[in-house]
């Protein structure tokens, strides 16, 4: 018995190594199984609430187009965690059950979405900076060795370019505005642009799962290559819009042909995993809520369903 | 209160007329109409469809992935199914 597990898991390494996709109903490791429900339904989670920092300036949008925009953007992460929650379904669970543990608090989500967007310029730097950093994770993953996952990421991804430069074009518009306008841009970044940094994850010499999740490919960078891809890819960007990265130690660095720059606050970043951020309740509570306020309609449609299927059966039966 | 979960339907997409509808994905509907719409703004919110069906996920019936091998086998050794399996000669056109 133990033979033929082995050889098994080795078949299935051997298909992963030859880049061919794993699909739902084939054999898989049960840690391979319950590390990609895990990552997915965190995915999932944080395009959820990922909704809630973004919801809270749609009354608020500047104009009939920036609140058009954001409308839509917000519709498209309804969409990516309807994507996400599918895929993960294909692994055996159930959707009932992922967002009771997301309500529970088992789960976890991006801890970004724990920031509050305070300013309209807030509306930029999610859109520049944390969509940046998300499709820098997210771009990889298309190529993530199982295949509903995979194909749930190429969609999110074609969506996903569009956030960015909307984001983008949020924070041009504003610092050739004003200098109150410019200032607002300023302070946006001021408060994004490390919390941004931890998008990534911890340092690599503290993410003990790296190492088998590249194996799975289910993972096909590490954190801190990304993280410095991110910082690489956005300094220059910062100083097209002329705004000011706040990191003392950003350098650029010959040798490597990439920035250096100073180290994310770990403790911040431990902290807001733990459940200590700044807005970690106020989301959770607002998820558990909408969750618990539309039980009635998830009823009702259920309730309707039947009672017309009982009626077309009726009917068929007297005819 | 009911804890009843909306059932899974799967989504076929047709992206243009004159194409087959393709399997993009899935989604929980209380009924098919339902289905139909969230399908709408699920997977066609940039023109990817003119045309969706959708299926209750448990009426799909799968093959195993454990018997490929077996049962794709039959394929295996008829290469004389392929046109290239046969010799043409140079002078012949139109073949």
């Amino acid at each position: 018995m133990e033979t033929l597990e082995l050889t098994q898991e080795e078949q299935f390494q051997a298909r992963i190594d030859a880049d061919m996709r794993i699909e739902p109903k084939d054999w898989m490791p049960d840690a391979y199984r319950k590390t990609l429900i895990r990552q997915i339904s965190q995915h999932a989670h944080s395009e959820l609430v990922g909704m809630l920092p973004e919801g809270n300036w749609i009354t608020r949008a500047p104009s009939l187009k920036r609140k058009s925009i954001l409308l839509a953007k917000v519709q498209d992460e309804a969409g990516h965690g309807l994507y996400l929650y599918s895929a993960a379904e294909t692994l055996g669970t159930s959707r009932d059950q992922m967002l009771a543990d997301l309500h529970s608090g088992k789960a976890k989500y991006s801890s970004i979405f724990n920031y509050p967007t305070l300013s309209w310029a807030d509306m930029g730097c999610v859109g520049w900076l944390v969509d940046g950093a998300a499709i820098l994770n997210q771009v990889p993953l298309c190529r993530t060795s199982y295949g509903p996952y995979a194909r749930a990421m190429v969609r999110v991804c074609k969506e996903e370019s569009f956030h960015q430069r909307q984001g983008f074009e949020i924070m041009q518009t504003l610092c050739e505005g004003s200098p109150e306008q410019k200032a607002m841009a300023q302070e946006g970044l001021n408060r994004w642009w490390w919390p941004t940094l931890m998008m990534f994850g911890p340092k690599d010499s503290e993410s003990p799962n790296t190492a088998q999740s590249m194996n799975w490919r289910i993972k096909r960078f590490t954190n801190d290559e990304l993280r410095q891809k991110f910082v690489d890819m956005m300094v220059p960007q910062a100083e097209f819009l002329g705004l000011t990265v706040p990191d003392p130690n950003l350098k650029w660095n010959e040798a490597k042909q990439g920035y250096d720059f100073g180290d994310v606050d770990w403790e911040e970043f431990w902290n807001v995993v733990k459940g200590n951020g700044m807005c970690n309740k106020e989301r959770l509570q607002a998820r558990v809520q909408a969750h618990e306020e539309g039980a009635w309609v998830r009823e009702a449609a259920l309730a309707h369903a039947e009672k017309r299927q009982q009626r077309e059966a009726a009917k068929a039966a007297a005819a | 209160m009911s804890q009843k979960e909306w059932p899974l339907w799967e989504v076929f997409i047709r992206s243009k007329q004159g194409l087959d509808h393709k399997h993009v994905g899935s989604l929980h509907a209380a009924d098919a109409e339902m289905a139909i719409q969230n399908a709408r703004d699920v997977y066609t919110r940039r023109l990817e469809g003119v045309s969706i069906w959708v299926v209750e996920s448990k009426h799909v019936h799968a093959s195993n992935p454990d018997d490929a091998q077996a049962f794709y086998e039959p394929a295996n050794d008829k290469i004389y199914r392929h046109p290239t399996f046969y010799q043409v000669p140079d002078s012949i056109k139109h073949m």
